[in-house]
């Protein structure tokens, strides 16, 4: 059984159809990228397997370990493994990361009733993290995302994702914004978090990222459904035609 | 994360009927007739004991107030209040005459008790406890001073503040005990004439709070007013005097809450405050009154009148509001800088839910040179309610150098409530620098998306944002009542850890 399983999925925001009739089978241990031309419902897909609301499912079915996955609210999603890395992390003025940091793993390990961190075990832990990704303890006592960079903010999403420890990744543009330092850095982070028990999902347009985070299976995604799925050397097919090819397939 | 949950059922839940403290003391109470009349002045006084110029004194403020009108400019709306339907006067029923707190009604024990507030002489709140990783709270006492409807039950720690010359004491048992100090400070900062609800304290306040720090006495711990409203169709008129005399200080706490119930009950206090010479007062204030019910029945209306007059030389005021309860609020805490090189700080944090009004504010009056005032005003409005920061910042002609800065911020929860901001500045002198910022933001989906795909629920993600939007005022707060506040709106982790 896949770990994630996207069945036939159609789905429209205000009247209009995005996803149309996406299958997608992502099994553990696998990282998937998922590559596309801007509007082709690459945010889309990573936002309704998260339970973002306001997207409307006319018809289909996803399933995370075989269970129904739209039919769970969004916190709960979180609290069985389904982690999203956002494109623009918001802002919490006032909330320091780090307690934005301890309230979400511990809302998440109560929910699956283990014990809460200790302080010192969390701080223990976060600073670990923090360091592998050259995040500065200073950041972590500002508010959320407040004031930082591009970069900054990416790392921050990877320093979560690393404490939360989901079984399911899903990256969205992971690499906009991000110098080719930053972007070291943060596919480090990610490469870090690969292991047989977890899948990830990287999405984007650029190839680039594909040089930093090497995918098991590559998926071309266009007008709100794969057409083309295939390993790592269908990125260079890409590279050398772009995806105008891909438009009409299928 | 209990301070969370709860921050939410205060602040995100429309069902304000809840309400935690909204149980009634059956207790027998000895109440003036309904009404008011120039009896009912004679009576309260009488019951006090007062002395004449204090009746006099009363009866001038009941005659004046007979001549005013009920002010309308807030931005509230309310029913026509029937003064004739009010006691002005109830008080529990004394079994006996007093000589220890062992002999106060169990009853009223037992009330204060529920409500977490220690009238026997324990050295720490209970609820206080030390932050997480951080040193053991050093044991801090505070001296509370209660008042039950219209009079004060019980005053703890008495022997030693007396021991450091600081008097605490109910107000009625000042007028007659230091008469001297009362009259010679009573009415200056809030005149009998001032405004309508003052007057009508001025002519039928009860009882209430006062205190003088002799000079250059640091008082020993925190004093503590504690407000409960029992008594059915009882309005609770109660007056605070505070002095700080020359190079002294105190810090002053005020809680407030009052059953629940269908009518609405009116709070028209006053509080005065004085700074002599290097002086400074900081008061704070967690007002809880019982906010009304879902549908905006009943609740407290909170018409008050607080002022502080800096009158010495480098004197300091700093008034600290959190404000979550009373179906209206109409209150603004302000002070007058009268002293050269006097300041005075206003912050707030204004909760308004359900049906609740609050139009609350400051005025800084610069009188003297280089006065300096800061206000950091943070209204949230939640429900269908109407939150509205109205402030008033002036600077005399001879105020040269004054300065002031003003940070408003609104947080919107919804989209059925609203916020305002009515800001007045005037300066009549060239030199005044004042500087005003204000900001209105909503709690957006995306924000609540984000939470929630971390694992947190809808309620949590609210209460992270709502504290980190009140953070600097919360940071202001005493410890101990911090504690009362976070258990209001604030989450339980800030400062703790990072």
């Amino acid at each position: 059984m896949a770990l994630l399983e996207v069945r036939d999925l159609h789905v429209g925001i205000e009247g209009c159809e995005i996803l149309r009739g996406l299958d997608l089978a992502v099994n553990a241990g696998e990282v998937h990228a998922i590559m596309g031309p801007n509007g082709s419902g690459k945010s889309t897909l990573s936002h309704v397997i998260s339970g973002k609301p306001g997207y409307q499912v006319s018809a289909g079915q996803i399933l995370f370990n075989g269970e129904d996955l739209l039919a769970m609210e969004a916190s709960e999603r979180a609290t069985r493994g389904v982690f999203l890395a956002f494109q623009y992390p918001v802002e919490i003025p006032g909330a320091t990361t780090m307690n934005f940091l301890r309230a979400a793993l511990n809302a998440q390990r109560k929910a699956r009733a283990q014990t809460e961190f200790s302080t010192p075990d969390f701080i223990k832990r976060v600073r670990e993290v923090a360091n592998s990704l050259n995040i500065p303890q200073g950041m972590l006592k500002r508010g959320l995302n407040v004031g930082f960079s591009g970069g900054e903010k990416k790392r921050n999403e990877i320093l979560q994702m690393a404490l939360l420890e989901p079984s399911l990744c899903i990256l969205d543009e992971i690499d906009s914004g991000l110098d080719i330092d930053a972007l070291r850095i943060v596919a480090g982070g990610i490469n870090a978090l690969r292991s047989s028990e977890r899948a990830m999902i990287v999405i984007s347009h650029y190839r680039r990222l594909l040089d930093y985070i090497v995918p098991d299976v590559i998926h071309v995604m266009s007008k709100g459904q794969i057409r083309k799925s295939g390993g790592k050397e269908l990125a260079l097919e890409l590279e050398a035609c772009g995806y105008a090819q891909f438009e009409d397939a299928a | 994360m209990v301070a969370v949950q709860e921050t939410v059922e205060r602040v995100r839940r429309i069902d304000v009927d809840q309400y935690r403290y909204g149980f009634e003391t059956l207790i027998e109470s000895d109440k003036a007739p309904k009404g008011l009349s120039e009896d009912t002045v004679r009576f309260i006084s009488a019951k006090k004991n007062e002395p004449a110029w204090m009746l006099e004194w009363r009866l001038e403020a009941y005659r004046r107030w007979l001549t005013m009108t009920e002010p309308t400019w807030a931005r509230v709306d309310y029913p026509k209040i029937d003064y004739q339907d009010i006691y002005y006067y109830a008080a529990p029923k004394p079994k006996k005459t007093l000589s220890s707190i062992d002999e106060i009604d169990p009853e009223i024990l037992k009330t204060y008790e529920k409500l977490g507030i220690p009238l026997r002489e324990v050295a720490i709140l209970e609820g206080v406890e030390p932050p997480p990783g951080g040193e053991q709270t050093p044991n801090r006492k505070i001296a509370v001073d209660a008042v039950f409807d219209s009079v004060s039950v019980a005053t703890t720690f008495q022997k030693e503040l007396k021991a450091a010359g600081v008097i605490f004491m109910p107000i009625s048992e000042a007028i007659r005990e230091h008469p001297e100090l009362v009259q010679k400070y009573l009415g200056t900062v809030v005149p009998t004439s001032d405004n309508y609800f003052a007057t009508l304290n001025s002519a039928v306040f009860s009882d209430g709070s006062f205190v003088y720090v002799p000079p250059g006495v640091r008082c020993p711990m925190e004093l503590s007013t504690y407000f409960r409203i029992n008594e059915r169709n009882t309005g609770q008129f109660e007056r605070t005097l505070i002095i700080a005399d020359k190079g002294s200080y105190v810090s002053y706490l005020e809680g407030c809450t009052a059953p629940q119930r269908d009518e609405n009950q009116l709070h028209a206090a006053v509080v005065e405050l004085v700074t002599l010479d290097d002086a400074e007062i900081k008061y704070s204030t967690v007002q809880n009154w019982y906010p009304g019910n879902s549908e905006g029945k009943g609740g407290i209306y909170n018409f008050v009148t607080k002022r502080g007059d800096c009158r010495g030389r480098n004197s300091k005021i700093s008034w600290t509001q959190v404000e979550t309860g009373s179906a209206i609020t109409w209150k603004y805490p302000s002070c007058i800088l009268r002293g050269d090189n006097s300041s005075g700080e206003f912050y707030s944090i204004a909760i308004s839910n359900g049906f609740q009004q609050v139009d609350s504010g400051t005025k800084m009056i610069h009188l003297g040179k280089n006065t300096s005032s800061r206000i950091i005003s943070k209204g949230i409005a939640a429900g269908k309610s109407q939150n509205t920061y109205r402030g008033l910042v002036s600077a005399h002609r001879k105020a040269t150098g004054a300065r002031n800065y003003t940070a408003c911020d609104s947080l919107l929860i919804g989209d059925k409530c609203g916020a305002h901001t009515v800001p007045y500045v005037e300066a009549k002198n060239s030199s005044a620098t004042f500087e005003h910022e204000a900001t209105t933001s909503k709690i957006s989906e995306d924000v609540l998306f984000y939470c929630v795909q971390r694992g947190l629920s809808e309620q949590q993600a609210t209460g992270l944002v709502v504290n980190g939007f009140a953070k600097d005022v919360l940071q202001k707060l005493p410890m101990e009542f911090a504690v009362e506040a976070q258990k209001l709106i604030s989450i339980s982790l800030e400062g703790s850890v990072g």
